[in-house]
């Protein structure tokens, strides 16, 4: 298992290379650049700024000397756009903020999307199976850009119960309606994943034959239902807990969190390539380092899986 | 007293489709020590009985009629008190040992749960207990691979495996539901071989389900011949092979393949089970019997006594059955039959019944 661990971390240093020259090149192929603005610079000085930041080389040289920057330096380059920030500060910033509302908010929507559709499957045709499914139905019809208006409305205009933007580190009211907005519409496909695969396992033939050896129902599901259950659900969480953490551009924009969902956007429509590639390369180490947690919680579940 | 006396049970699910009677006013009894054998082919019924009897149905099933286990009423019990009869005082073995058993848990806790759970032992006790048990049902090198999960068994060790589990608290009954159907045929000898052994060893009464004549010629003293939920025909293992007094259990009989046989067609049973959404009003066999009279579509026939400890449940004179007398000719009715289904060609669960009961030949001894 160690020795599978440390393949598959030596296999990530390539693929973020990759990853690297792609997004590179793609974004040095789309139309305008940093300094494209309304009003045409001057090419003098337009010319000075190219220089500056190393866009007058070829691109080859530019990928070889960013991607040097971070091996010898872990430098990530200076914001095009914001000159007197550079991308380190930009993601130190931000991510911290993300993560604490992204891992909130998957914690939450893991317990209770979990929690929903074990009750669902195991009440199967019942009316709590009806409940857990519309409810679920309904928080996946309600994307974030429509919840967080809502609870805005609800929590800050009508009961003045919670801040409606801002972000603090050490007052949890801050937390509470991005947590809410981030992680209602995965709540639900959470239960709806874990109910079918729950209802799956609670058909197969080993849980008759645990039901046959005298268990209380209660510990069938806990002890031999359960585990199997959460296989599908965990490949399912391992993308989700990435794009939680790295943040929603509707979540930053509706509730001024000042993540780095927001300002991955920003770059974007900017040609901020620095903070663009910055943000790009973080989400793509996560995703890499989340496949393989979920790789290994597979083959922890699963004795037939052995790397 | 017997063990185990199941009075006029029945079987119902509820489908989109309908109700399906898979099950239908069985009387059945079986006496401390003895084994029983429940033939059928699939769809007869004989596993839902079984399940029904150990609380196991699915969702939407019920069951009806009564059920009870050393005179205690079982069927429909709550499940605190099924919970102490299962596994303690009736256990079940599964037809495909690799599904039955829990893949995601090692061997030792599967089977050390039962001890705690029941017995109250502790874990290292329990493990122990079943490294015994393991050893009785003769795996070799038990203590290290009690450890093992079932992936890493073959199927005869897994069914192995599955028995031992089963026996842990040296239960009175034994439910073996089609305990050989998904192993190999010398590997299905031995698990029977073993079934006898430890039977006789912990003195228990025994239920076995099955396709397969052969496997309930070797090991049952009494069978019961199910057919469309029903039971058609009981008696002693001998007679009852010897002079089949039901046309289902004739032709079940004659549908095996022998190996002195000339020619190269298998004999089958035309046509194919009933659909037990909608029975038919009469026998349901009739379709498929050349022994059938008039009054065989419409009426059902009960189950009587014919002899000692014999019973069928037949319009057609004994003397007739016993004789071969048929009223219709097969080839007739396999064109009568062709014509109503959209000419099949075999029916499926024909061959299924035919073949399968075919695999050991213990069956020519008592011809």
């Amino acid at each position: 298992m160690f020795a599978y661990i440390m393949r598959r971390l030596a296999v990530a240093v390539p693929t973020l290379l990759l990853l690297i020259v792609f997004s590179f090149i793609l974004m040095h192929l789309a139309p305008g650049g940093p300094f494209t603005q309304e009003r045409e610079l001057p090419p003098q000085v337009l010319a000075n700024l190219n220089a500056k930041y190393g866009l007058d080389d070829p691109l080859w040289k530019q990928i070889i000397n960013y991607i040097w920057g971070i091996v010898a330096h872990f430098d990530f380059g200076p914001s095009f756009v914001y000159p007197d920030r550079s991308v380190n500060e930009l993601i130190a910033a931000g991510f911290p903020v993300t993560l604490t509302y992204g891992s909130l908010a998957f914690v939450a929507a893991v317990a209770m999307g979990v929690g929903l559709g074990v009750v669902a499957a195991i009440w199967h045709n019942s009316f709590l199976d009806y409940l857990a499914v519309g409810i679920s139905i309904g928080a996946q019809v309600l994307p974030n850009f429509v919840m967080a208006p809502i609870l805005v409305l609800i929590f800050t205009l009508w009961y003045g119960l919670l801040p409606g933007g801002g972000w603090s580190f050490y007052d949890p009211s801050f937390w509470i309606m991005p947590v809410i907005a981030l992680g209602t519409s995965y709540m639900a496909s959470i239960a709806r994943i874990t109910r079918s695969a729950m209802l799956e396992v609670l058909g197969s033939n080993h849980i008759r034959t645990a039901r046959a050896k005298g268990m209380p129902e209660h510990r069938v599901i806990l002890r031999h239902a359960l585990k199997p259950a959460m296989l599908p659900v965990i490949s399912y969480l391992g993308p989700v807990f990435v794009s939680m953490i790295t943040g929603s551009v509707v979540i930053d924009i509706y509730f001024s969190t000042g993540g780095i969902g927001k300002a991955f956007v920003d770059s974007a429509l900017n040609r901020d390539y620095a903070v663009m590639m910055g943000v790009t390369i973080l989400v793509g180490a996560l995703t890499i380092l989340f496949n393989l947690i979920v790789d290994v919680l597979y083959a922890w579940i699963d004795p037939k899986i052995r790397y | 007293m017997a063990l185990l006396e199941i009075d006029n049970l029945s079987v119902r699910f509820a489908t989109n489709d309908g109700e399906v009677q898979a099950v239908n006013q069985v009387n059945l009894s079986v006496d401390p020590g003895e084994t029983l054998g429940i033939v059928g082919e699939s769809g007869s019924g004989k596993s839902q009985l079984s399940f029904a009897l150990m609380g196991l149905l699915a969702k939407n099933g019920r069951a009806s009629g009564s059920v009870r286990f050393d005179g205690q009423e079982i069927l429909n019990a709550p499940p605190k008190v099924l919970n102490r009869i299962r596994a303690e005082k009736i256990a079940m073995i599964f037809q495909d040992p690799m599904t039955s058993l829990n893949p995601y848990m090692r061997v030792s806790d599967q089977m050390a749960e039962v001890l705690t759970l029941h017995k109250g032992m502790s874990k290292r006790q329990a493990v122990a207990e079943a490294v015994r048990m393991l050893e009785a049902v003769k795996i070799p090198d038990a203590k290290g691979r009690v450890r093992l999960y079932p992936h890493e068994f073959s199927g005869g060790m897994r069914q192995r495996v599955m028995i031992a589990m089963a026996l842990l608290c040296r239960p009175q009954l034994l439910i073996a539901d089609e305990p050989t159907t998904a192993l190999d045929v010398t590997v299905q000898a031995q698990i029977m071989t073993l079934l006898a052994d430890l039977q006789r060893e912990f003195g228990m009464a025994m239920i076995l389900i099955t396709h397969d004549l052969g496997v309930v010629a070797g090991s049952c003293e009494r069978v019961a011949v199910m057919y469309g939920g029903r039971i058609r025909e009981t008696g002693p293992v001998g007679p009852l092979f010897a002079e089949p007094a039901h046309p289902y259990t004739q032709g079940l009989l004659h549908a095996i393949p022998r190996i002195d046989q000339q020619g190269e067609e298998l004999a089958a049973i035309p046509g194919s089970p009933p659909n037990m959404t909608h029975p038919p009003a009469g026998c349901a066999f009739a379709p498929r019997c050349p022994y059938r009279r008039e009054r065989c579509d419409d009426q059902r026939p009960p189950l009587e006594g014919f002899a000692p400890d014999r019973a069928r449940a037949c319009f057609a004179p004994l003397a007739d059955v016993l004789a071969g007398r048929e009223t219709v000719r097969v080839a007739d009715l396999d064109a009568a039959l062709g014509d109503q289904q959209d000419d099949q060609p075999m029916p499926e669960a024909a061959i299924a019944g035919a073949g399968m009961a075919g695999a050991p030949s213990k069956v020519d001894t008592h011809d």
